[in-house]
């Protein structure tokens, strides 16, 4: 059942470059990143693309397919019309290095930003004791593979450089409500995450959920309750807002 | 061109890098981290079911000395005695480590760490996280790597003064000053650029040679890296002929063909059937596990709740015996229509506990299959997951042959024998990495002088070689059908003309890879990269087909169709490679094992050691149980 499709690929280095057209092959239960391989190795075999497990695993090869933020090896040919001309760009948010392949050094600094876990230094190794139900919140948010889609797609930095500074991006606001919900983490992380990571510029559009390939309900269940943490000492409208309109639809 | 000068230099960011890592600075040494990914990529992150450690806390009955009894047989007694000693007795410390640098595990009831079990594992035994445990695990070791990196800027004011990280970087070659090393040459990935580590210690931690077939369950970088440099640096390899074909790979869509399907889904519950809805599981239980396993299916269903009455069900049996009993079906005409045979949870647990437990399978089979596990079968077939063989080293210390180079890993070799429990490799890495680091810093503190700094013009020579041939052979092509010779002629079942026909194919792919062309820029090029990594894969299968065609007999995951059983004889020999510095002239030498410490073989049964040790040997075990 195989047949030929249409693929516009962004193709360029230093700052520059253009959607290149290709025909190429697809086969039965192919995905993105396949089709992409066989451009490499049949067409261009310089074009650039991150991978590695190509299961969905390790959040290498997000790009834009179609103008939507997608892993390449979770996005089934088969969702496509074989008359469809597919595009495929980098993700918009982080600087191109080549093809699409992005500078995501962003991210690694925004980690490195937040204050670690921090247990009480008197619980040894061996000594922890906690429930199934207090670490599964926690759990929930440790299923991200650093994909950066989210961030990717957060429109406080998608088309605004100039808020990257100020904001940590829905990733790492998240890791913040991670380790506040952990059973034994120690620091107070609530000012924090409003006035040094940003958290106040999040205005719960939920985009980053929406394109999480791991499913992770950022806004509602990291993002929101971090926001409600923080209400206690600041007000903020959105998320009395946010209580409104978002809370009730999702119940 | 880029210089740097640091203390130890760390070859690989999966789980035993990252961990060597964190010990050789917290040893206080200048540590660099290099790895051809994006940090936290590496592919630890792929390791589903968990980490075996005798923490006992499903069972009490667990401890050190029945891991270590259920490791060696699971490698079938070829396994480096010591090293299997160490992993038994460390890895419930390295476990806990984890947590108090933040892992959170899934846990039993009074709050401990959860344990689940798993194929050759007596009592349930993998610390996990559903089955996304390797993900947990990298993700950990990366956050330590950012806490240490936080507590040196508060300290000395710059995060990268003790320990940084060289992501997508790559190096072809270890640099020496006479036997020792001195550290390593490279290039980024993403700029071309030629980058120089002057050290007097490397460890390399760069996992497995999975890209050679095709088809795995590994990602790109599994292109033998490590083992190669390490040949070509004067170090020995051993136990290559040695791979882990794990049983569940997916079979379908093609593209995914390899693909990982967990343990865990055997482990709770899941059955093997073939298509004529067969436990075929039965048929296949080998006369050494004979009375460990149960030969009823009623009997197998009552373990899962009551394991002092009842024995395990033969679906987790080790890998090696469900791989050929799968291959033989398949063979038998009994397969799936896909080609694999059928591997059902769906009629076993409700719906809701699948999701549960392993909902990276119900996702990963849903996106890609189509199928919804928790309603209908998988089809499932043997993939190359896992080898056993690699860096010869001392078991205490990770030291290689080379002064000053060091192994932890899946590219280490002893630790496994002949085949690998599963859930034995996430606590291999963090035991063999944490002594892996240890001993680097160790060897740092005896010398009275760093090395000389290293001579890099061969080296770049080399790298650049690929992209000056214009009009040169395709990377792509010559890769592809190496894949295709070492998955057909060295794969799961072996024999002596297919493996000799493999050295004649892997001989000429030789010539061609010298020939590789690679268009376009230094610029994130893959082809240029893969022109490189040919050099690596093409040595690392030539030593596997040497070996494999050597040892005659069949043994974990050595499988000669012209030599069916085990020998004794054989189990007391290991095969050791070595090659020069240029890659040619692979040689094989056998070399004759230790016998087993007093102590630690009068934990087995006189009736056990019978199946596989020689007459001699077993006149030193009843010497030795009188002894004591």
């Amino acid at each position: 059942m195989g047949y030929k499709a249409k693929f516009r690929v962004w193709r360029g280095e230093g700052g520059e470059g253009q959607l290149e057209d290709f025909t190429v092959e697809v086969n039965e239960g192919e995905v993105v990143l396949d089709v992409i391989h066989r451009l490499q190795a049949t067409q261009a075999p310089d074009l650039a693309v991150r991978w590695n497990c190509k299961a969905g695993k390790c959040g290498s090869c997000s790009m834009e397919i179609n103008g939507r933020p997608r892993l390449g090896c979770m996005t089934r040919m088969s969702t496509f019309e074989e008359s469809e001309t597919i595009t495929v760009t980098p993700m918009r948010t982080f600087p191109v290095i080549k093809d699409l392949v992005c500078d995501v050094s962003f991210n690694y600094q925004k980690a490195r930003e937040i204050p670690s876990f921090t247990p009480p230094k008197d619980v040894k190794p061996g000594e922890y004791r906690m429930q199934q139900i207090d670490v599964e919140r926690s759990q929930e948010f440790r299923k991200c593979i650093e994909c950066f889609m989210c961030n990717n797609v957060c429109h406080v930095i998608r088309d605004h450089d100039e808020n990257k500074p100020a904001f940590a991006g829905p990733r790492f606001l998240m890791r913040i409500a991670e380790l506040d919900m952990h059973p034994y983490d120690e620091v107070d992380r609530k000012d924090a995450a409003q006035e040094e990571h940003g958290l106040g510029y999040c205005n719960i559009t939920k985009c980053c959920t929406e394109v999480c390939p791991e499913h992770i309900k950022i806004t509602d269940n990291a993002l929101i309750p971090m926001k409600e943490r923080v209400v206690d000492r600041k007000y903020d409208p959105l998320v009395w807002l946010g209580s409104k309109i978002f809370k009730r639809s999702s119940v | 061109m880029e210089r740097h000068e640091y203390d130890v230099v760390v070859i690989g960011a999966g789980g035993a890098g990252l961990r060597a890592a964190i010990e050789a600075r917290q040893q206080g040494k200048r540590t660099a981290i290099i790895c051809k990914s994006l940090f936290g990529k590496a592919h630890t992150v792929m390791a589903e079911g968990g980490a075996a450690a005798a923490m006992g806390n499903v069972n009490p009955d667990d401890n050190w000395m029945v891991h270590f009894r259920d490791t060696m047989r699971g490698g079938k007694f070829l396994n480096n005695w010591r090293m299997a000693e160490l992993h038994a007795k460390e890895a419930p410390d390295r476990v806990w480590e984890l947590e108090a640098w933040g892992a959170l595990f899934d846990r039993t009831k009074d709050g401990k760490i959860s344990q689940r079990n798993f194929g050759g594992h007596e009592y349930p035994r993998l610390a996990h996280v559903g089955d996304r445990t390797g993900l947990e695990l990298i993700r950990t070791l990366q956050q330590r790597v950012v806490a240490l990196q936080q507590e040196d800027e508060r300290e000395h004011g710059d995060p990268e003064a003790f320990i940084k990280v060289f992501a997508e970087c790559t190096v072809t070659r270890l640099l020496k000053d006479g036997d020792a090393i001195s550290g390593a040459f490279g290039y980024w990935r993403e700029t071309g650029d030629f980058i120089v580590f002057d050290a007097p210690a490397v460890v390399l931690a760069t996992g497995g040679i999975g890209k050679s077939y095709v088809v795995t369950s590994n990602s790109w970088e599994y292109t033998g890296d490590g083992h190669a440099l390490a040949l070509l640096a004067g170090a020995k390899l051993i136990n290559m002929e040695f791979i882990q074909f794990h049983p569940t790979g997916m079979v379908w869509p093609p593209s995914v063909r390899g693909i990982l399907v967990t343990e865990s889904v055997r482990g709770d519950g899941g059955v093997l059937r073939n298509s004529e809805g067969r436990r075929f599981m039965f048929d296949y239980v080998p006369d050494v596990f004979k009375d460990k396993y149960a030969t009823t299916e009623e009997e197998g269903d009552r373990w899962y709740t009551d394991q002092a009455n009842n024995r395990r069900p033969p679906e987790l049996l080790p890998r090696d015996e469900v791989a050929r009993a799968i291959n033989a079906e398949v063979k038998a005409g009994r397969g799936s229509p896909q080609g694999g045979v059928f591997l059902d949870v769906s009629s076993r647990l409700p719906a809701a506990e699948i999701i549960k437990r392993l909902p990276s399978m119900h996702h990963q089979f849903k996106e890609l299959a189509d199928v919804d596990i928790t309603q209908e079968p998988m089809q499932v077939g043997p993939t190359c997951h896992y080898i056993m063989g690699g860096v010869e080293v001392d078991a205490d210390t990770g030291a290689a042959s080379v002064p000053g180079l060091f192994a932890a890993g899946e590219v280490s070799g002893g630790m496994h024998g002949s085949n690998r429990l599963g859930g034995n490799s996430l606590s291999d890495l963090l035991v063999f990495g944490r002594r892996a680091g240890l001993g680097a810093a160790a060897y740092i503190d005896g010398l009275s002088a760093r090395p000389a700094v290293a001579e890099v013009a061969d080296a770049m020579a080399e790298a650049v070689a690929p992209l000056e041939r214009t009009g040169g052979e395709n990377p792509y092509e010559v890769h592809h059908e190496l894949q295709r010779t070492m998955n057909d002629l060295v794969g799961i079942i072996r024999k002596a003309g297919e493996v000799a026909e493999a050295l004649q194919v892997v001989e000429k792919l030789k010539e061609r890879s010298k020939n590789t062309g690679s268009s376009g820029s230094r610029i994130y090029n893959p082809g240029w990269h893969l022109a490189i990594d040919l050099r690596n894969m093409l040595l690392v299968s030539e030593c596997v087909a040497r070996a494999a065609l050597l040892r005659e007999e069949s043994r974990g995951g050595h499988t000669r169709d012209d030599f069916p059983g085990m020998s004794p004889e054989w189990r007391q020999k290991l095969l050791v490679c070595a090659a020069e510095p240029d890659a040619s002239g692979v040689t094989v030498e056998e070399k004759v094992q230790p016998s087993m410490r007093g102590d630690l073989i009068s934990l087995f049964e006189r009736s056990e050691l019978e199946k596989y040790l020689t007459e001699d040997e077993l006149a030193e075990y009843d010497a030795a149980v009188k002894e004591s």
